[in-house]
């Protein structure tokens, strides 16, 4: 049953709403710090993909979250946003033979996936936060809020990454 | 018209991401304009219900602090109740407000925007633009209502703007925001000639018809003049703490209609 890509990607959605608005929304750590683990969808998601039906996950993704924070949209964008730019990341961390069949996260090195994940996160905390503000007088709490909470979610998704480790296709 | 569908066709993941994101875009200026947020999903059903199952549950590891904070606030009021009995000079008229328990089953304050949802709806009488408030302070007003759930505008969210004064005195400014630190909030537009002292207590100001005259919001912590000299900008330590707040009261004043009628017409005279 776990073997089914659209089983296990369902079942992956759902916990990963559930966590990030139950748990992680409300952490509050140090007063802002709501580290944003559904990048972690991102990162699992198959490498090989129909690209149409991902970007509307990523989108339908931070739809549901936004729907559990009032913040109207926001997840919703960085989420497409991610999903949109997922392979020129891929491209950049993992080299231009990662569109071939053979290609498994398997013989990818530690480094490079790592540095995959913290391109995520980053680019899905410059786009939150910058419209979560959205406004330049602003930029320094917008760089604070990205830093800190980008250093809490990249632990975080790497430590649940670690703890779901599975069977990569 | 051929080569503009294999244009399309060809690029259909650009566009599809550049139609969801001009759909987000629209969503989130509209709610960063509107005055009327009606996006606001919180309040509906379904997620209103999972919150609230949700609150439900973690409201069991919070009973002991929530039941001495109660305690102190019956201790508090039952201190007026014996000072209204001597005080009384015998006029029996209709209080002005009206006062609802609510509770919070979904609190934020980390964001530049925070919105507050509470347990009481159109059902129990709440509507928009009502005062909210804690047993130590205020909380902020009502946004939007649904049958049963209610959003709060908090007063930390940068579109907030309530009447406040310094307590004793009668110079008034307005209660703002920054988005900075979720315990200090700013009031602006005190005027110069007011004598201001660190430590003095802000009040909520009569010029509001939301908020009752005189309930504590917090105490000056810092100030200084604006650029151009003519008034004070006041940091103001909030008495509640924003982050745990559970049981809330709103505040339904019954002559609000009347008051807006009247301004209104007034102004249409001008």
């Amino acid at each position: 049953m776990l073997s089914n890509p659209i089983f296990l990607n369902g079942l992956r959605f759902a916990l990963l709403v559930l966590a990030q608005v139950m748990i992680f929304n409300r952490l509050n750590f140090m007063g802002f710090i709501n580290p944003m683990i559904y990048v972690l969808f991102f990162y699992w998601y198959p490498i090989r993909t129909n690209r149409p039906l991902f970007l509307f996950l990523g989108f339908l993704m931070g739809f549901v979250i936004d729907m559990f924070s009032d913040t109207m949209a926001l997840h919703a964008m960085s989420g497409l946003t991610l999903a949109f730019a997922r392979p020129v990341v891929m491209r950049f961390c993992f080299g231009a033979n990662y569109e071939f069949q053979g290609f498994t996260f398997k013989n990818t090195t530690r480094i490079q996936r790592i540095t995959f994940l913290l391109l995520l996160i980053l680019l899905q905390h410059i786009v939150f936060f910058t419209f979560e503000i959205l406004s330049f007088s602003h930029i320094l709490l917008i760089l604070k809020k990205i830093l800190f909470t980008g250093i809490v979610t990249l632990l975080l998704c790497v430590l649940l990454s670690s703890l779901f480790a599975r069977e990569y296709d | 018209m051929q080569r503009i569908i294999n244009f399309i066709l060809n690029y259909r993941n650009a566009f599809l991401y550049g139609l969801l994101l001009v759909f987000c875009l629209a969503m989130t200026i509209r709610s960063h304009s509107y005055h009327q947020s009606k996006f606001f999903n919180s309040s509906k059903l379904l997620t209103g219900s999972i919150l609230s199952t949700k609150s439900a549950v973690s409201d069991y590891f919070r009973l002991k602090e929530e039941n001495q904070q109660l305690a102190q606030e019956n201790e508090r009021l039952r201190l007026l109740l014996f000072n209204a009995k001597n005080n009384t000079v015998g006029i029996n008229s209709e209080p002005i407000y009206e006062v609802i328990h609510a509770r919070i089953i979904k609190n934020m304050f980390s964001s530049p925007r925070n919105y507050i949802t509470i347990n009481k709806g159109l059902k129990d009488g709440v509507q928009q633009d009502m005062g909210v408030i804690t047993p130590s302070g205020i909380l902020g007003i009502v946004e939007n209502t649904s049958n049963n759930y209610a959003t709060v505008q908090s007063i930390l969210n940068t579109r907030s703007n309530i009447n406040a004064k310094i307590k004793n005195t009668d110079y008034f400014g307005s209660l703002k925001w920054d988005a900075e630190d979720y315990d200090v909030v700013q009031l602006v537009d005190i005027p110069r000639s007011a004598t201001v002292t660190v430590g003095d207590t802000i009040s909520t100001g009569a010029m509001s018809s939301i908020f009752p005259e005189d309930i504590p919001i917090g105490v000056i912590k810092k100030y200084d003049l604006n650029q151009n000299q003519s008034s004070y900008n006041i940091q103001v330590d909030l008495f509640n703490d924003m982050a745990n707040v559970k049981n809330v009261y709103i505040i339904k004043n019954r002559d609000k209609e009347e008051i807006l009628e009247l301004q209104k017409s007034t102004e249409n005279v001008e």
